[in-house]
């Protein structure tokens, strides 16, 4: 699994010219976007921009009205199950009466078809995803009773045991604080040596550490790439965001990854 | 009570009872607690008010009343899951038209059948007194279907349950799941109608697995306790409703809706002394 990124692979990721709207309202335009493996790329943009939308038709748990998204060469729903998904807000209710150790096996499912309990493997697998979490102590403990850091521990678990080669994460860090924002990331980090990672983040400022590459999105793409563009422009985007994407946008070129489409629309 | 105990001994009826309370247990012990987390309630008490429809069409062309029932449960269940399933946000008004339209089907045909207005009582109500033995079979045989299909998928159940969108990810079958699991819940409730008729199921399917959710951490453990307290309900219930001549089913319903009330008192008065003594509740964000 460790050595699925060769060189000679398909891009982690593959997106091209891809459109998509709820009902009339227009998300996403013409989206450029190659994530080669072993990547580890920021998504930042203001709200409804569409980062979670990227994410969302990724995974295939949205169709693109146009366009073309390859994932390992694959289509989205055939490659889902190598993708490890951290939502935004966990699809669950908090007071379900799980223990933590079976929202982990969650992730298992995808790896064979087989009826009938957890396997010993299993629950060894589940065990040692939350050990790279550094979350081994909870494992007996109510979903329900977990904090925002340890959920999101939970959750990156539960993502990383279903052996995936790629990490798609959607704002990891909203709902914890800063000290923990910063060992999240370090486990992403961590993480990046063995696999490609997507994340979504509002902390353009933070994040820039430790990816390789920021992505801005609002409807549609400008890349970076972090030794391009020096922290004090880093901070400036994130300060008054929509307008300096606007200018990057005009001004930067686009990179040989990326390609920055609609220079005919603004931005909304 | 005690004229019960000798009762149950003389009587071959009582023991037939108190037999179709244990089977009609396990059904709302395995799939109550599904109904409960998964909050789908007002479905199944729309999948059983549906059924006296199939019902009543039965007993007018003269074939069997709980085959009719058994296609009415099936065939509901399998339109509100695709309804779901295809436009999420109207389902609670197709629900409650299935709901209506079940019934005003079922005394529709029941007036038009010669000689069996009576019967609707027991349809509504139930008479777990007058259960056949070829109905015990029949319960058996749901029973046992049931313990098979959770036995096997429960992990996939649960995982459905719990948070479609992540199922759908790791490549589960979430559609085909879903409505696998609203066919369970149609056939439990044709398994408990017999005990405690279409109008009390819904209380039977999910007092005891809400009950047994106040106390226990997991769906397993709920599945047990849920069985285990249908079964002590529809006893004590049966037991209690003999002496005095009490019909069978609503004593088993306010009985488990009385142990509910006592339930979530008490686990409310307990969570609180809880959080005092915790020091002001630090602990229990939710």
């Amino acid at each position: 699994m460790n050595d699925a990124a060769a060189t000679s692979t398909p891009a982690a990721i593959e997106v091209a010219g891809l459109c998509f709207a709820y009902g009339e309202v227009p998300v996403l335009e013409d989206v450029h976007l190659t994530v080669a493996p072993g990547e580890f790329l920021g998504v930042v943009g203001p709200n409804a921009g569409g980062k979670s939308t990227l994410l969302k038709l990724i995974l295939g748990l949205q169709k693109p009205s146009a366009g073309r998204i390859r994932v390992f060469g694959e289509p989205p729903r055939r490659a889902r199950k190598r993708s490890g998904y951290v939502p935004q807000y966990p699809g669950f209710p908090r007071d379900f009466p799980i223990s933590v150790e079976d929202v982990v096996l969650m992730g298992r499912f995808g790896l064979g078809w087989r009826l009938g309990p957890w396997t010993r493997a299993d629950r060894r697998a589940a065990a040692a995803a939350l050990r790279e979490v550094e979350a081994l102590d909870l494992r007996e403990r109510q979903i329900g009773t977990l904090s925002g850091g340890q959920l999101q521990r939970v959750l990156l678990a539960r993502a990383l045991v279903g052996e995936p080669r790629l990490l798609i994460l959607d704002e990891p860090t909203a709902n914890i604080d800063q000290r923990l924002e910063g060992e999240i990331f370090e486990l992403l980090a961590q993480l990046n040596r063995r696999l490609t990672i997507v994340v979504v983040s509002h902390d353009i400022a933070f994040i820039s550490a430790y990816v390789s590459r920021v992505a801005c999105l609002n409807r549609t793409l400008v890349c970076h790439t972090t030794d391009s563009i020096d922290g004090q422009t880093i901070q400036d985007l994130y300060g008054e965001h929509v307008r300096h994407i606007h200018h990057a946008h005009d001004q930067s070129e686009p990179l040989a990854t990326a390609a920055a489409g609609g220079q005919q629309h603004g931005h909304g | 009570m005690a004229e019960f105990f000798t009762a149950l001994g003389a009587q071959a009826f009582l023991r037939q009872a108190l037999l179709a309370g244990l089977l009609a247990s396990l059904g709302c012990g395995l799939i109550g607690p599904f109904v409960v987390v998964k909050r789908i309630a007002f479905l199944a008490g729309g999948i059983a008010h549906s059924v006296l429809g199939g019902m009543g069409a039965a007993l007018y062309f003269g074939f069997d009343p709980l085959l009719g029932a058994l296609i009415a449960a099936v065939v509901s269940a399998l339109l509100i899951g695709w309804v779901r399933l295809t436009w999420r946000t109207r389902e609670d008004t197709a629900i409650g038209a299935l709901w209506a339209i079940g019934m005003a089907v079922g005394i529709l045909f029941i007036s038009r059948t010669p000689g069996y207005t009576t019967d609707l009582m027991s349809f509504l109500f139930g008479n777990i007194l007058l259960v056949p033995t070829r109905e015990l079979w029949f319960m058996a045989a749901l029973d046992l279907l049931l313990l098979v299909v959770v036995g096997l998928g429960y992990r996939h159940f649960i995982a459905v349950t719990f948070d479609e969108e992540f199922a759908r990810l790791r490549g589960l079958p979430v559609a085909v799941l879903y409505l696998l699991l609203l066919v369970l819940v149609a056939l439990t409730v044709v398994l408990m109608i017999q005990v405690v008729g279409l109008i009390l199921v819904i209380a039977l399917l999910t007092l005891p697995a809400a009950v047994a959710g106040q106390w226990t951490h997991s769906i397993t453990a709920m599945m047990v306790t849920a069985t285990l307290l249908g079964a002590g309900l529809t006893s004590a219930g049966l037991a209690l409703s003999y002496t005095p001549d009490l019909p069978p089913g609503p004593t088993i319903i306010l009985l488990a809706g009385a142990l509910y009330l006592v339930s979530a008192l008490v686990a409310v008065a307990l969570r609180r002394r809880r959080m005092v003594s915790a020091g002001g509740g630090a602990k229990t964000q939710t």
